[in-house]
């Protein structure tokens, strides 16, 4: 679907809290991203909250650092550990409880999937991407999934294309990043003195067009265009191209596999932080009264034993297995269920893996291309 | 069971008897729970009967002594269902520390007369004297565990076994990771959840008191807590703490010094 384009606008830095105020006015919360705990995430902006500047990231294998720089800026860092998977596939949500009435009727209550409206600003290219295909996962085909489409329905997307990706981002190679072609509502260019602004959606224009805002100075479009420009020169990591699906089932007996299995803690970082990674189990959460309980479901991995377990088997006992199920699926069989890799580039979970484990690598040495 | 009251008991051997608080804690629940059971003996709580006959015994504590063995024994025999509770019970706790240290030079410096101190060469979990129908991991196990353990056998279902690692735990509750951004020697990644990620959502590294998950990898974290500045008798130490008699924290033996038996 090609998305509606808008005139772009400029928004001086000084304004930016006209557009949070719009979209508050808007029946929006604002969810921006700010750092706690050594990291960026996102919060609920209060009313004149500001957003946070200077903020510069380092990222390597296992490894993520914020400093502080005296930068204007709000958005020169590329990611934390969240994309938009959190606000869209809860870490943990009940999805039904049942009570026994008196007369031992059972009675099953859907958990309510009502939603307020919530303005997410910041997000990246590859968070777009990345939604679009859990969008494709729960929303696709026959069976809808209520939990995910109520919360998707209630998002209005700020979107600001990367000028500053991390060492470990590869956008540029999955074809995800770092400029967003559509899936947002606004989108931002930053720059020193402020942004250039433009429409993604109705909703978007609308918005825009309840703030009195001049258009960008040719010199705006010109610097905009070089940073982008700039922004995809700089990856240094990319995934070999095209459909790897033929050749990583033509490699399933690999050495190469229980090599990674030597490094890897099957701890599921990586699947937690991938903002494409749709897994969940189902578990019932009794209490201590017999007559009610309720059924929940959770962020699963297919690093932990009862990703695999079926029928008095696990599957996947071992850690080879495990990671090649992860790998194999996400650059593989994806294609096959999914019309394209699951993988957008993002670099999370290079960073956030404990021992750094670098998928870029693990694949080329599995189907070639090694660098 | 149908019409007559489960019947419970909690027992404890060498321990601090903090696991046993998982019941005391629980607050208003213990009315919903004595009407579903009959507690026959918890001599923390009140109610002494150590040698009856119970649907269910909680076992906190580990074995220290011949007369524990005894007492181990007897009450396996009484109990159709038999829990241990905490990481004494599991994995001989803090107390195992004596098996790799110099028993002698430590009972001589605690006691007064060490000569009336008789002791078992080792210190050991419960399952290593008798079968153990479920272990609850934890130091200290918390109601939550308890509660689910409970409603789990009272309608007559296996308990989930909590043996994925913390990680995913934390990951799911939105924490910044301790090791990725401050280079803290977190054991999660080994470490069974179960506590919620207590540790790192205040900001500190899991010191691994709920005891080793399934398929770990503690080379691999090991070779890594290396790289963060923890010299080999560091790295060891954080294995070697509650969970002492674990044997999954045991490391395997180095190549060159393997038995080939
Ligand atoms: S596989 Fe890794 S780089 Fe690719 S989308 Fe998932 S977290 Fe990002
Ligand atoms: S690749 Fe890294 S993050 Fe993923 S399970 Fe293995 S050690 Fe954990």
């Amino acid at each position: 679907m090609e998305a509606p384009r808008s005139a772009s606008r400029f928004l001086p830095r000084k304004a930016f809290d006209t557009l949070l105020s719009a979209l508050r006015d808007g029946g929006y919360d604002c969810a921006a991203p700010v750092v706690r705990d050594g990291a960026v995430v996102y919060t609920r902006l209060q009313a004149h909250d500001l957003l946070p500047s200077g903020i510069s990231i380092q990222q390597a294998p296992g490894h993520y650092r914020v400093e502080f720089t005296d930068s204007p800026r709000n958005f020169s860092w590329a990611n934390g550990p969240q994309a938009l998977k959190p606000f869209v596939f809860t870490a943990s949500e009940p999805l039904w409880s049942v009570r026994r009435d008196p007369d031992g009727e059972l009675r099953f209550t859907e958990a309510d999937t009502s939603q307020d409206p919530v303005a997410i600003i910041g997000v990246r290219s590859c968070d777009l991407a990345a939604l679009a295909l859990q969008d494709r996962h729960f929303l696709g085909g026959d069976c809808v999934d209520p939990h995910y489409q109520a919360r998707r329905a209630s998002l209005f997307l700020v979107a600001v294309n990367c000028s500053h990706p991390s060492d470990t981002c590869f956008c540029v190679s999955t074809g995800d990043g770092p400029t967003a072609s559509d899936g947002y509502d606004l989108l931002l260019d930053e720059l020193d003195d402020g942004f250039v602004i433009q429409a993604g959606s109705s909703a978007g224009q609308n918005l825009l067009e309840r703030l009195p805002l001049a258009s960008p100075t040719g010199k705006q479009l010109q610097d905009i265009t070089r940073q982008n420009l700039h922004a995809a020169e700089c990856q240094a990591r990319r995934l070999p191209p095209g459909n790897l699906e033929p050749a990583l089932f033509a490699n399933l007996d690999h050495p190469h596999w229980q090599t990674v299995a030597e490094r890897c803690l099957s701890c599921g970082n990586c699947t937690s932080v991938c903002p494409t990674c749709f897994c969940y189990r189902e578990l019932d959460r009794g209490s201590l009264d017999p007559d009610r309980s309720e059924h929940v479901r959770e962020w699963d991995s297919c690093f932990t034993q009862g990703h695999s377990y079926i029928h008095g088997v696990t599957i996947r006992a071992g850690t080879d297995l495990r990671y090649r199920q992860w790998l194999t699926h996400k650059l593989g069989s994806w294609h096959s269920q999914y019309g394209r890799s699951g993988c957008v580039g993002c670099g999370r979970c290079i960073s956030w893996c404990p021992v750094g484990i670098d998928l870029t690598e693990e694949v080329a040495m599995i189907v070639g291309g090694a660098s | 069971m149908a019409g007559a009251k489960t019947r419970v008991a909690v027992h404890k051997f060498s321990s601090c008897d903090g696991c046993q608080l998982a019941f005391l804690n629980m607050g208003e629940a213990l009315l919903t729970l004595f009407e579903q059971v009959e507690l026959v003996h918890f001599a923390e709580a009140g109610p002494l009967n150590p040698g009856t006959v119970v649907d269910i015994s909680f076992v906190e504590g580990s074995l220290s002594t011949a007369a524990d063995l005894q007492r181990i024994r007897a009450i396996r025999a009484n109990s159709d269902f038999l829990v241990t509770l905490g990481a004494c019970a599991t994995a001989g706790g803090l107390q195992a520390l004596r098996n790799i240290a110099d028993k002698g030079d430590w009972v001589a410096s605690v006691y007064a007369t060490p000569e009336t101190i008789s002791l078992l060469e080792n210190v050991t979990p419960i399952s290593a004297q008798v079968k153990v129908d479920l272990e609850i991991h934890g130091c200290p196990v918390n109601s939550r565990q308890v509660t689910a353990t409970l409603r789990s056998l009272l309608a007559g279902i296996t308990p989930l076994d909590e043996r994925d690692k913390l990680c995913l735990e934390c990951k799911r509750r939105q924490h910044v990771c301790v090791m990725v951004t401050q280079g803290m020697p977190c054991m999660g990644p080994v470490t069974r959840t179960g506590c919620g990620a207590l540790c790192p959502g205040i900001g500190r590294d899991c010191y691994a008191c709920y005891g080793a998950a399934e398929n770990i990898n503690m080379s691999s974290l090991g070779r890594h807590f290396s790289t963060l500045q923890l010299n080999p008798a560091q790295i060891s130490h954080r294995f070697v703490s509650f969970n002492s008699a674990d044997p999954a924290f045991t490391p395997e033996p180095a190549a060159d010094t393997a038995r080939d038996d």
